[in-house]
């Protein structure tokens, strides 16, 4: 393994920017739950990579596996509201779901 | 440093961030889920690397098998209004969000220069049990037991609340209790209006 970790964590932490920005300037709820995926797999990559530098147990790898597990949990009901408000408003703009203002 | 290592490893990262600037940065939104099916598999390249076989199995299982396929269900689903006329936000969240993305980057770069050792140095060799599903089964149904079967909770829970979300109000009039089909409400549904015409019929 001559990569070195620092390489690794560079990558993540441009995956996590890219997923900031996206969640930061798009307005479509469905792109913004994509940017959050995008940040838990930043995450999940410098988990992987610092426990690979610690080959002593698998703590890192035990938690990325929790991630991916609540991850998933995440997306279904985050689907399921962005379903339930398109029922409500026909929109999916993230501006639109002003129910709660007022 | 192996010519052939480092390869892989730019091909991968590669794939991974080309795929993030296209899930960003896609009007459509069917095209930002393939970006992002294209940084999962890319970032599994990048596990293998790091010698996590079970996790890169579980994240094309988890993430490109279940969670991709539900995203292009739900953007199927809601059809082409799916995709949003004006999408990207005004000029100042777009500011926002480059500050942010040259802050962290700069933090990033920062606290990476900031370690004890002033050159990359490579990783140690990973033992041969390391991070195949027999060490990992291990870990996880010895100390990491409790948490895991509560997963299972957390999953279930999900699923029958994402289930009791999408369903939406279709429910049967005849057992809605007299309380909601009396009450007036703003925009009343068509289910929600046959129910109360039924329970005045009925009074």
């Amino acid at each position: 393994m001559t990569v070195p970790l620092e390489y690794f964590v560079i990558v993540a932490a441009v995956l996590f920017m890219t997923g900031a920005v996206g969640f930061l300037i798009r307005r479509n709820l469905l792109v913004l739950l994509m940017s959050i995926e995008l940040m838990l797999n930043a995450v999940n990559l410098t988990l992987v990579a610092f426990n690979r530098q610690h080959p002593g147990d698998h703590t890192g790898q035990i938690f990325t596996f929790f991630i991916i597990a609540i991850a998933a949990a995440e997306a279904a009901v985050g689907l399921a509201i962005v379903l339930a408000f398109f029922r409500l408003r026909s929109t999916v703009r993230s501006d639109d779901a002003d129910l709660l203002r007022n | 440093m192996n010519k052939l290592e480092l390869a892989y490893f730019g091909a991968c990262s590669l794939i991974a961030l080309v795929g993030a600037i296209v899930t960003v940065g896609a009007k459509n939104p069917i095209r930002g889920a393939m970006g992002l099916l294209s940084t999962i598999i890319g970032i599994a390249g990048l596990y293998l690397m790091l010698a996590a076989e079970f996790l890169a199995a579980i994240q094309l299982l988890v993430y490109a098998g279940a969670v991709v396929i539900l995203f292009l269900f739900v953007i199927m689903l809601l059809g082409p209004s799916a995709q949003s006329k004006r999408d990207a936000r005004g000029a100042v969240a777009r500011y926002v969000g480059a500050a942010a993305m040259l802050f962290s980057g700069v933090g990033g770069m920062a606290l990476v220069m900031r370690t004890q050792s002033p050159a990359p140095t490579a990783l140690p060799a990973a033992p041969p049990q390391f991070g195949t599903i027999e060490s990992i089964g291990h870990e996880l149904f010895s100390t990491a037991l409790v948490p895991f079967e509560l997963s299972g909770a957390l999953l279930l829970v999900a699923v029958v609340g994402a289930v009791a979300v999408a369903r939406g109000k279709q429910v049967d009039p005849t057992l809605l209790p007299a309380a909601d089909a009396k009450k007036p409400s703003a925009s009343p549904s068509p289910t929600a209006r046959a129910a109360g015409q039924t329970k005045e019929a009925r009074s």
